[in-house]
C-alpha cells in the first residue's frame, strides 16, 4: 500500500482496476461515470494497455466478451441507461462462463431519467441483468477506499467462478472525493487454460460460446453453473454490522444510502432508540446469514434505499412475515437526508416500541 | 440554510488586496469550488459586494451552484448556468456574467469571483470572457493540491497550466496552495503541501498567494472545530508550523451524511 491521495470514486475504480491487472477497458461516455473512462484514456497508454471508446455500449460489452475470452482482465463501465444496453452482452458472457468486470454508476431512471444518483438498478443487478437463468456477483462499495479495494476482489472472483461481476455504485459515490490508499500492483495473474489463445497445434480448441444445439447439453451446463452459484451463495456473502448487538430496529442499507443511514443510527441512539445497521457489501449473494443473525433482537426492519423499494424484498425473503419490514426511500435522483431517515426510525419505533 | 456564513474574517492580506475580478482555475478536484466559496464568504464579510460566477459547465456534481441559497443569505450574488440544479447537463452560460464583470471593473466595491470548471476543458468557457476580463485589473489564481492523484509532483501540476491558459486565453498570476486530505488534513499534510506549492510556484515563476488550510468541523456545525482541527490551528497560530499567508478555510463542499 502507498500513501493517501485524494480521488473521486470514479477515478479510484479506474486506477485500482489497472493495478489489479486490467489492461483492456471498453466504454462509452455517460454522466455520472465519465471520469472513469477519462482516467482510463490517460493511463492505459502509459501501462501498455488498451483504452477503447466504442461506438456504443453494446459494442463495448461485446469487446469485453472478446477480451475475456482471450484471457485478459478487462472491464467496462457505464451508468444506468447504458448498463441496460449491456444486458444482452452480459447474458452472453454468463452463458459462455466468461469473467469480466462491469461497473454501474447508477443515475435516476427509468429511461433517460436523471443524471443525479440513484439505487434504482438493484433488481436489475441482482435479478434481471439479462435473459436466461444466470446471476452475477454484485458488490456495493460505500467509500472511495472500498471502490478501490473491491475492484481487486471483483476481478479475483470473476476469474475464480468464471462469471461476470458487477460493481454497483451511484452518482454520489462516483463523483465524491475522499482520501484513498491505492492497493499495490498485483503480481501474478491466474492461469487461464480455457482461454482462446491459439492452440499452436498442441491442444483441442478452446471455444467461448453460449449457443447449445442440444437442449440436454444446455440443461447440463445450467445445472453445473447452478452448483457454482450455490458455492457463491455459501461462501461469498459479505456485510458490515453497526450497533446490531441489541438492535430492536434494524436498518438495512447499501452504498451511499448506508452512509446516510449510519448517521441516522448514531442520532437515533442518542435519543435512546435501540437501532442498528446491517450493510450488505455483496448484493448478490445477499447477506442472508448476517441478516438472520439480527432476528433475535429485531422487532422491525427498515430498508433505506434511493429507490421505490427493491432490496426490501430480499429483506422480507430472509426475515419472513413475523415482524414488520418497511422501506424508506427517496428516488429519481434525490438523496435522503440523515434527518429524514431519523424521522422514519422514530415513526417505526413508535409503532413497535411497546 | 444560512448556517454557512462565516462570521470570522481570517483572510491573509494577500487575498484581501486582490483586484476586483478573480478567476479561479485548476486541475479538476483540487478544490476550486470550496476555495471560491470561502473567498466569496470572507470577502463579503470584509464588506465587499461579491458576485460568485459558476462557470463549470462540464460537471453537474459538487458545484458552487449547490450553495446558492446559503450564499444569498450572506448577501452574495450567484450567477450559475441556467441549467444548474436541474437534471439538464447542458453547456449554458448565465447571460448576466458580462454585466457583473463590467460592474466590478467600474471601480465600485464590487468583486467578481469566477469559479471555472476543471482542467483545460473546464477552462474553455472562460475564453468567451477573456477579452473583457483582460480590459481591467484582474487576478488568475491557479489552485494546486499536492495530494491529488496524478498531480502529486510539482512538475506534473505545473505542466497542466499551459493547457488551461491556452483554452482560457488568460495568464495565471498567482498560485494557490490548496493541498489537503479533507478532514484527514494534519500538520504533515500542510507542511508537505507548502513545500509542494512553493516548488510549483518556482517552476511557473508566480507568487504563492496563500496556503489554504481546511479546518474540519463537527457534523452539523460550521464553527465547532474537531479536536484535530483545533490542534492544527494552534500549531499554525503559535508558529510551531510555519505557514506564510495561511488561509484557514471552511469545508463547505460536503457529503449528504456529513
Amino acid at each position: 500500500m502507498g500513501e493517501k491521495v485524494l480521488m473521486k470514486g470514479n477515478e479510484a475504480l479506474a486506477a485500482a482496476a489497472v493495478r489489479a491487472g486490467c489492461r483492456f477497458y471498453f466504454g462509452y461516455p455517460i454522466t455520472p461515470q465519465t471520469e472513469l473512462a477519462a482516467y482510463m484514456s490517460k493511463i492505459m497508454p502509459k501501462v501498455g494497455g488498451t483504452f477503447l471508446q466504442a461506438e456504443s455500449e453494446i459494442s463495448a460489452i461485446n469487446m469485453l466478451y472478446g477480451a475475456a475470452a482471450a484471457g485478459a482482465r478487462a472491464m467496462t463501465s457505464s451508468s444506468s441507461p447504458g448498463v441496460s444496453l449491456k444486458g444482452e452482452g452480459i447474458s452472453y458472457m454468463a452463458g459462455a462462463d466468461l469473467p469480466g468486470v462491469i461497473v454501474n454508476v447508477e443515475r435516476g431512471g427509468p429511461g433517460l431519467g436523471s443524471i443525479q444518483p440513484s439505487q434504482q438498478d438493484y433488481w436489475q443487478a441482482t435479478r434481471a441483468m439479462g435473459h436466461g437463468d444466470f446471476f452475477q456477483i454484485v458488490y456495493a462499495p460505500n467509500t472511495v477506499q472500498e471502490m478501490a479495494d473491491m475492484i481487486f476482489t471483483a476481478f479475483e472472483k470473476a476469474d475464480e467462478y468464471l462469471t461476470p461481476v458487477m460493481i454497483l455504485a451511484d452518482g454520489l459515490l462516483g463523483q465524491m472525493m475522499e482520501p484513498v490508499e491505492l492497493p499495490d500492483e498485483i503480481g501474478e495473474l491466474p492461469e487461464k487454460p480455457w482461454a482462446t489463445t491459439g492452440t499452436k497445434g498442441k491442444r483441442e480448441h478452446n471455444i467461448a460460446n453460449s449457443l447449445y444445439l442440444q437442449s440436454n447439453e444446455l440443461e447440463a451446463k445450467l445445472l453445473e453453473r447452478a452448483k457454482r452459484y450455490e458455492i457463491i451463495l455459501d461462501k461469498e456473502q459479505q456485510s458490515e454490522g453497526f450497533m446490531l448487538d441489541d438492535a430492536e430496529i434494524v436498518l438495512v442499507a447499501f452504498g451511499a444510502s448506508s452512509r446516510i443511514a449510519r448517521s441516522a443510527v448514531v442520532k437515533a441512539r442518542e435519543e435512546g432508540i435501540k437501532v442498528g445497521l446491517l450493510r450488505p457489501i455483496t448484493l448478490w449473494p445477499f447477506p442472508a446469514k448476517a441478516l438472520e443473525a439480527t432476528m433475535g433482537t429485531a422487532k422491525a426492519y427498515l430498508s433505506v434505499e434511493m429507490n421505490m423499494g427493491q432490496m426490501v424484498d430480499d429483506v422480507r425473503l430472509v426475515v419472513g412475515k413475523d415482524v414488520p419490514v418497511e422501506h424508506f426511500g427517496r428516488t429519481g435522483g434525490i438523496i435522503p437526508t440523515p434527518d429524514e431517515v431519523l424521522e422514519a426510525i422514530r415513526t417505526l419505533n413508535a409503532k413497535v416500541g411497546e | 440554510m444560512n448556517t454557512e456564513s462565516n462570521s470570522v474574517v481570517n483572510m491573509p492580506a494577500s487575498l484581501l488586496s486582490l483586484p476586483p475580478v478573480v478567476v479561479v482555475l485548476g486541475h479538476y478536484g483540487v478544490g476550486k469550488t470550496n476555495f471560491s466559496l470561502n473567498l466569496a464568504y470572507d470577502l463579503a464579510a470584509a464588506g465587499k459586494q461579491v458576485t460568485l460566477i459558476d462557470l463549470d459547465i462540464v460537471n453537474p456534481y459538487f458545484r458552487s451552484s449547490d450553495h446558492v441559497e446559503a450564499l444569498a443569505a450572506a448577501g452574495i450574488s450567484m450567477l450559475c448556468p441556467q441549467s444548474a440544479n436541474t437534471a439538464l447537463d447542458a453547456p449554458m452560460l448565465n447571460v448576466a456574467i458580462d454585466t457583473a464583470i463590467e460592474d466590478a471593473q467600474a471601480g465600485s466595491n464590487h468583486v467578481c469571483i469566477i469559479d471555472a470548471g476543471g482542467d483545460d476543458v473546464g477552462a474553455t468557457a472562460l475564453g468567451r470572457f477573456s477579452k473583457l476580463i483582460k480590459q481591467g485589473d484582474h487576478a488568475v489564481l491557479y489552485v494546486v493540491n499536492g495530494l491529488r492523484e496524478l498531480t502529486k509532483q510539482p512538475q506534473e501540476a505545473a505542466d497542466l497550466l499551459p493547457e488551461m491558459e491556452f483554452t482560457s486565453h488568460l495568464t495565471a498570476t498567482h498560485v494557490v496552495n490548496n493541498t489537503h486530505l479533507m478532514d484527514a488534513t494534519d500538520e504533515s499534510v500542510v507542511a508537505r503541501g507548502i513545500e509542494f506549492a512553493e516548488e510549483v510556484a518556482r517552476i511557473l515563476g508566480l507568487p504563492l498567494v496563500c496556503t489554504a488550510v481546511p479546518l474540519a468541523t463537527e457534523a452539523g456545525s460550521v464553527n465547532l472545530l474537531t479536536p484535530a482541527a483545533q490542534q492544527l490551528k494552534e500549531s499554525i497560530d503559535s508558529g510551531k508550523l510555519t505557514c506564510e499567508n495561511c488561509y484557514f478555510v471552511r469545508i463547505y463542499v460536503k457529503k449528504p451524511w456529513d
